[in-house]
């Protein structure tokens, strides 16, 4: 072959390449890729979030959505780790806790905006409480998809074997009490092996979940605009006290270090969402209840747990991103979302929805618990800068889960901790 | 010389060639070490000098800004009241963990270095822990270290009632050191072994002719003949108890109260936790000055305690 062959078979070559070439790079821009990082591994939910993800690929056929399951523990570390490391993903759910510090950040795609556009997405159903703590400068900057109460799972069975009263039984006495739940507890706590009620999750470290107890008395661990510290307050102090006094007097609760778990038929009562219904034994099933939390000296109370899913700013698809996350929350695919996590949702909010959503519950249950909870309650505590003074409460509780525990002393030495925190 | 004239120009023109005997073995030793020094550049130098710039930085990894502060961390620093508790935590834990685990290393040591049959079964299940998974390992010892678990069980069949091992101060801190030492005693072990079987019999044996007892034997032929490998082992363990993070995080998460709060758990707090990364990376300059400066010193302690180096 001559240099003039040679040329022209790399200009004709070159000529064939080169539109290749680009259509392959224009289809290689087209396509869209999301992640999004999640704390749930379970098989049902992944099944439903895959189905929800293909149908918005039917409409969006470049666009492909993954999800990341991280473990529950170290999820919002594991999740700074990869923004620190340059690899956000394009959405995340977010705890409760930690949504102070991602919607006051600027780490969030507002998504008020791309709601209100998408077609019948009725934004205005979604209840303000609700969305009060994913709010800023009356924009949302991640949706509340799980508004879930905390309510109060009993084994009757180990109840009525202490010779103890039921919770349903003081309900109907109307003694629904935490005077009169505690004694039940203790009950049940003084049998070998047995504990009485587990704040679950609680574990002498996750201290923001005794909120579902405290909140009875009144008592919050800072002032409603979140600058001081209100733990030295006597509602916080009487609270306290019951429970250290349940704990190392009564033997209501199990003290630190030892684990008892209710779900596998060893205590009488535990506080936690309703979605842990589905941790109830199939095989050996023991007598159940699932009734509200009792009333403390300040009156009737409720707690819910929330999670959001955000848009993260940095991430190079956020728009098409706030596009998924307006699907994903569409009224059609929040009531599927509803079977796992209770929707905000004022038109998901009945007793038909939810009954066909929780199948274990009755109707009963359903209208005390779920809609009662999710109307009047308030949210877990939370923060900015939440991690920090989660650390410095938790370090400073462990002085009041001893027997001989100074409770007013160690919650003045909390406040110091954390007032110039709260105050930052 | 043969190669440089090998290299000496056809016209035989007076300058000398590039590729000297000298340059070639220097290029030569530069290949034999580069994948060393490529790995110790990337993953050791690099990071470091990095961490330092971090250090002068603060860096809200949530919204996204990285911002010079010159020396605010290094002055956050002086003034976090927590340091001083947390230094002493790391204190405690350091000189715990090298006192027992070179004392019990070496007793072992010196208990299997017997002929006796079946002696290697026992060297053997000593050192299995160390290869066994750092976190399956701390996470069995924590279920035993429970209010109600495996050792307050057996304590209890002796009419014992056990403390709350892992939620008081006291037993929190002696907890993570014996289950640190557990785990690796057996690396010192097997070191401290070697060393014992390489000390010439003919000593002690002129020894026992002059009548020398047992005790005297090993505190003057055992222990100085040796003495190379106790350096060796002390630098190991003093910088490995300097690093301890897994047993913290997996048994007390640093609790209760910050007892147990060493230094590497406190600036993973900072950085990963509450998202701290420029002061995280400051207690990280801080460690690393610790670290450096206590291996140089033991490096110049072995003049006294070294009685010969090969």
């Amino acid at each position: 072959m001559n240099y003039h062959s040679k040329l022209k078979s790399a200009v004709a070559a070159l000529a064939i390449a080169v539109p290749l070439g680009f259509t392959g790079m224009a289809h290689a821009q087209d396509a869209v890729n999301l992640r999004m990082t999640i704390w749930s591994a379970n098989e049902a939910h992944l099944k439903l979030f895959n189905e929800i993800a293909a149908g918005f690929s039917k409409d969006h056929p470049n666009v492909k959505v993954t999800y990341e399951s991280l473990p529950f523990d170290t999820y919002t570390t594991a999740l700074t780790t990869q923004i620190a490391g340059g690899n956000a993903p394009d959405m995340a759910w977010i705890f409760e806790t930690a949504a102070y510090d991602f919607v006051n950040s600027g780490a969030l795609f507002p998504l008020s905006d791309t709601l209100k556009a998408t077609k019948d997405y009725n934004a205005e159903e979604l209840s303000a409480t609700a969305a009060e703590r994913w709010t800023k400068d009356g924009k949302l900057y991640a949706y509340p998809f799980s508004t879930s109460p905390f309510a109060m799972f009993v084994n009757n069975d180990v109840i009525k074997a202490a010779g103890a009263k039921t919770p349903a039984e003081m309900i109907a006495a109307g003694q629904w009490t935490w005077e009169n739940a505690l004694a039940t507890a203790s009950a049940v706590g003084q049998t070998p092996g047995k504990g009485g009620l587990i704040v679950r999750d609680f574990n002498y470290q996750v201290w923001q979940n005794l909120a579902s107890v405290w909140n009875g008395w009144g008592a919050s661990p800072w002032s409603a605009d979140g600058k001081t510290c209100t733990m030295t307050e006597k509602p916080m102090v009487d609270a306290l006290t019951t429970i250290h006094n349940a704990i190392f007097k009564k033997k209501a609760i199990p003290g630190p270090g030892e684990n008892v778990d209710f779900f596998a038929g060893n205590a009488a009562m535990t506080i936690t969402q309703i979605s842990r219904a589905s941790l109830l034994p199939k095989e050996k099933p023991f007598a159940w209840d699932l009734v509200p939390l009792p009333k403390g000296p300040a009156g009737e109370y409720a707690l819910i747990g929330q999670a959001g899913i955000g848009v993260m700013q940095a991430g190079k698809n956020a728009k098409t991103a706030a596009e998924f996350v307006a699907y994903m929350t569409n009224p059609e695919n929040s009531a599927k979302l509803s079977q796992f996590f209770p929707s905000a949702r004022k038109s998901l909010l009945n007793a038909e929805v939810l009954k066909k959503t929780n199948p274990l519950l009755t109707q009963e249950q359903i209208d005390k618990v779920v809609i009662g909870g999710i109307a009047t309650g308030k949210v877990i505590p939370g923060h900015t800068g939440f991690a920090q003074i989660q650390q410095a409460v938790r370090s400073g509780l462990d002085a009041v889960w001893r027997p001989d525990a100074d409770i007013a002393g160690s919650l003045q030495k909390i406040c110091g901790q954390i007032n110039p925190l709260l105050k930052r | 010389m043969a190669v440089a004239q090998d290299h000496a120009t056809p016209e035989g023109r007076s300058s000398s060639p590039f590729w000297t005997i000298a340059r070639r073995d220097s290029l030569a030793g530069f290949l034999f070490i580069a994948p060393q020094l490529i790995g110790i550049i990337t993953f050791v130098l690099i990071p470091l000098g990095l961490v330092f710039w971090y250090s002068l930085h603060e860096w809200n990894v949530l919204a996204n800004t990285f911002t010079y502060t010159g020396a605010q961390n290094y002055q956050m620093l002086m003034e976090d009241t927590n340091l001083l508790e947390v230094l002493g935590a790391t204190a405690i834990f350091s000189a715990g963990l090298v006192v027992l685990n070179m004392s019990l290393a070496l007793l072992l040591a010196v208990l299997l270095n017997q002929k006796l049959a079946g002696i290697t079964i026992f060297r053997t299940l000593f050192f299995s822990p160390v290869v066994v998974s750092l976190v399956a390992w701390t996470i069995v010892w924590g279920f035993l270290l429970q209010k109600n678990g495996g050792i307050n069980g057996v304590l209890l069949l002796v009419g014992i009632e056990g403390p709350n091992w892992l939620r008081e101060e006291t037993t929190a801190m002696i907890s993570v050191i014996v289950v640190q030492v557990f785990k690796n005693v057996g690396l010192n072990m097997i070191l401290f072994l070697a060393a014992l079987q390489g000390v010439p019999n003919e000593l002690y044996e002129a020894a026992r002719i002059d009548g020398a007892p047992r005790f005297k034997q090993f505190r003057r032929i055992t222990l100085p003949l040796i003495s190379p490998t106790i350096l060796l082992t002390s630098i190991i363990t003093i910088v490995g108890s300097l690093q301890v993070f897994a047993q913290i995080a997996v048994l007390t998460q640093g609790g209760p109260g910050m007892s147990t709060t060493v230094l590497v758990y406190y600036l993973y707090q900072q950085a990963f936790q509450f998202h701290l990364f420029g002061y995280g990376s400051t207690l990280s300059i801080v460690l690393f000055v610790i670290v450096a400066v206590l291996t140089f010193a033991q490096w110049q302690m072995r003049k006294r305690i070294v009685f010969y180096e090969s």
